[in-house]
C-alpha cells in the first residue's frame, strides 16, 4: 500500500508510522510506503547531541522551525517543504534481517533514481545516505520494531538548502548538502519525483501492486 | 527464566549500544512486546521480548556497548 500524505507535521506521520507498523506486525497490511513533505522541523536521532544544533530558541522561532527528539537511529537532520519523504514499512523477517543491508537497499533506490536523471549519485563507506560530488543529497535513518521498518530516508529535491546551515548534518562538522534543484539548474516536481522514485523502490523491494506501476524517470536534462 | 540475548543484526555488526529501556527491573512484558532499543550506525533496533513474564534483570544501561549473542535481560 502508498499512503501519500502530502505535506504534514513531522508527528502526524510518525503516528501514521506507528500505526502501519503495529498492523503490520498483525498482518493486517501488506509491506507498505508512506510517502510525505514535512514542514521546517529538526529531527534529532537517539545518539543525537544538541551540540550538533548551531543556533538558538529565537532564531528558530524566527524561522518557524520545531526541534523534535525522535526514535530513528543517527544523529540531527532537517526535514522541509521540497524534500521527498519516504517511510518504508517494511516486514524484514520475510526478507533479510540485516539492518545495514536495508540501509544500503534505500541508498540503491536513491541512486538509481538519481541515475535515471542523469546524476552520478554514490555512497561513502561509513557515512550512510547518497552523495553527488562529495555533498549529501540523501539522509538515511531507519528504526524497526520486532523487524518491521520506520523511520527511512529524505531527498533533497528543491528544498532550501540555507536551513542546514543551521545544524551539523548527521553531527558532522565538514558535511555539505545539495539538491536536485541545485544541481539540474531547475525546479523538479513533487508529483514527478514520487513516481520516479516509488518506481525504482519497487524494482528493488519488489513490493508489487499495481499502484507501483510507475514510469522511470525521464531524463530531466 | 529466559535469558534474552542480543540477536544478529546485520553483516559484519558485533556491538551495538544500549538506547533505552521500554521496561524497568519488576515491569510486566507481553511475548512480541519491545523491551529494549539499541543502535548501531543509522539504526534503531527494538529487541521484542521473546515470552510474556516479570523483567527481572537488566545487565546493561544506556549508552552502553553490547555484544550480539551476549545475555542483556532475564525475564520470569
Amino acid at each position: 500500500m502508498i499512503l501519500d500524505l502530502g505535506l504534514i507535521d513531522y508527528e502526524d506521520a510518525y503516528r501514521a508510522q506507528r500505526e502501519f507498523v503495529n498492523r503490520r506486525k498483525l498482518g493486517e497490511i501488506e509491506d507498505s510506503i508512506i510517502v510525505a513533505e514535512h514542514k521546517p522541523v529538526f529531527t534529532i536521532g537517539r545518539i543525537g547531541k544538541m551540540e550538533n544544533l548551531l543556533v538558538d530558541d529565537r532564531a528558530l522561532a524566527e524561522h518557524g522551525i520545531k526541534v523534535l527528539r525522535v526514535d530513528r537511529g543517527g544523529d540531527i537532520t532537517f526535514h522541509g517543504p521540497g524534500q521527498l519523504i519516504l517511510y518504508p514499512i517494511i516486514d524484514l523477517k520475510k526478507r533479510r534481517r540485516d539492518l545495514h543491508q536495508y540501509l544500503r537497499s534505500l541508498e540503491d533506490v536513491v541512486i538509481r533514481y538519481l541515475q535515471g536523471c542523469s546524476i552520478r549519485a554514490e555512497r561513502i563507506y561509513g557515512k550512510t545516505g547518497v552523495w553527488v560530488k562529495g555533498k549529501k543529497i540523501a539522509a538515511i535513518g531507519i528504526a524497526v520494531s520486532g523487524w518491521v521498518t520506520y523511520h527511512g530516508l529524505s531527498v533533497n529535491l528543491n528544498v532550501d538548502l540555507d536551513f542546514f546551515s543551521m545544524i551539523n548534518p548527521c553531527g558532522m562538522k565538514d558535511v555539505k548538502v545539495t539538491s536536485l534543484a541545485n544541481i539540474l539548474n531547475k525546479n523538479v516536481t513533487m508529483d514527478e519525483a514520487k513516481v520516479n522514485i516509488l518506481f525504482h523502490f519497487n524494482d528493488i523491494f519488489n513490493l508489487g501492486g499495481s499502484e507501483f506501476a510507475g514510469r522511470r524517470c525521464t531524463p530531466l536534462a | 527464566m529466559t535469558d534474552v540475548k542480543l540477536p544478529f543484526l546485520a553483516q559484519g555488526v558485533e556491538k551495538a549500544t544500549i538506547t533505552y529501556w521500554h521496561r524497568d527491573v519488576g515491569d510486566s512484558i507481553k511475548e512480541g512486546e519491545d523491551l529494549v532499543e539499541l543502535a548501531t550506525d543509522k539504526a534503531t533496533f527494538n529487541l521484542p521480548s521473546p515470552v510474556s513474564g516479570i523483567l527481572k534483570e537488566v545487565k546493561a544501561s544506556d549508552g552502553e556497548e553490547v555484544r550480539v549473542g551476549q545475555i542483556i535481560a532475564k525475564i520470569e
